[in-house]
């Protein structure tokens, strides 16, 4: 049953970042990785960790696809590219992401992956100890990433203003 | 009930999951590659970043160490804070060259 729930969700995953990719309208790609994030939130589940399941709906879902749509919409981007790659970009490009694949591959096929004799603890991707993670390990991190967002909408803000000198 | 969920879950082993955000990782370095468009290219950036995040989350689940997703955690907020900024520059460029694909932006080659 965990397997067919798994290789379902793989295989959703994959197939819609693969359509993703091969999409020509931007909009339907948007889409497309939308499908790829909700299989991946639900392999996340599958993992026990439903505070991550949850966050990420939200921040990507929620957020980030809906910040890429809005985005899409106001700047009325959704005609078809003019022009395409030339055929030997596109090969060299499939070439490249082959090889890294394969050196990832070959890495991963040489290692042996350790597993702890009780994995999967149930308390291990709860809120509760997620959260006494996050504000006892990691509280000046858990703080410092509040700065970056600050400056990362002062930055937005900076960015798409206006500049009187040029125009 | 607990015991036989978490029974149930070991039945998939970590290299199948290492596995797919392999590919996963793979096919955002082909669309970063290979499309123009710059919106499919910041989707593939976080398809990347999510695959990575897979792979985090699946080591912290199976080492029973939650730290490991408590990284997860930072990775989505720097992604979440990266597509903002990516896309105040993406609506920036679109104001002054009028498009948004990548070779609109050739003269900035050399």
């Amino acid at each position: 049953m965990t397997q067919v729930f798994f290789y379902g969700l793989s295989a959703l995953a994959i197939a819609s970042s693969l359509m993703m990719l091969f999409q020509r309208n931007a909009m339907y790609s948007v889409l497309y990785l939308l499908v790829c994030f909700f299989s991946v939130a639900g392999l996340y589940i599958m993992l026990n960790a439903q505070f991550l399941a949850v966050v990420h709906i939200i921040v990507y879902a929620g957020a980030i696809m809906v910040l890429f749509l809005y985005v899409l919409m106001f700047l009325n981007l959704n005609t078809p590219a003019a022009f395409s790659k030339s055929n030997m970009l596109r090969m060299a490009a499939m070439l490249t992401g082959g090889s890294i694949f394969l050196l990832l591959f070959s890495a991963f096929y040489r290692t042996q992956l350790i597993v702890m004799p009780d994995p999967m603890n149930e308390n291990v991707g709860s809120v509760q100890t997620l959260g006494k993670v996050l504000f006892n390990d990691y509280l000046i991190p858990f703080e410092l990433t509040s700065v970056l967002f600050l400056s990362a909408m002062v930055g937005v803000v900076i960015i798409n203003k206006k500049d009187k000198v040029n125009g | 009930m607990d015991n036989t969920l978490s029974q149930q879950l070991q039945v998939i082993p970590l290299e199948n999951y290492v596995m797919l955000s392999i590919i996963l990782f793979s096919i955002g370095v082909i669309g970063i590659l290979m499309r123009r468009n710059l919106i499919v290219v910041f989707l593939s950036i976080e398809l990347m970043l999510n695959s990575i995040n897979l792979m985090a989350a699946s080591f912290s689940a199976y080492h029973n160490d939650p730290a490991g997703q408590a990284f997860v955690f930072f990775i989505m907020v720097v992604a979440a804070a990266e597509v903002a900024v990516g896309l105040a520059m993406l609506v920036m460029i679109y104001r002054n060259v009028r498009s948004i694909e990548i070779d609109a932006l050739s003269r900035l080659k050399w």
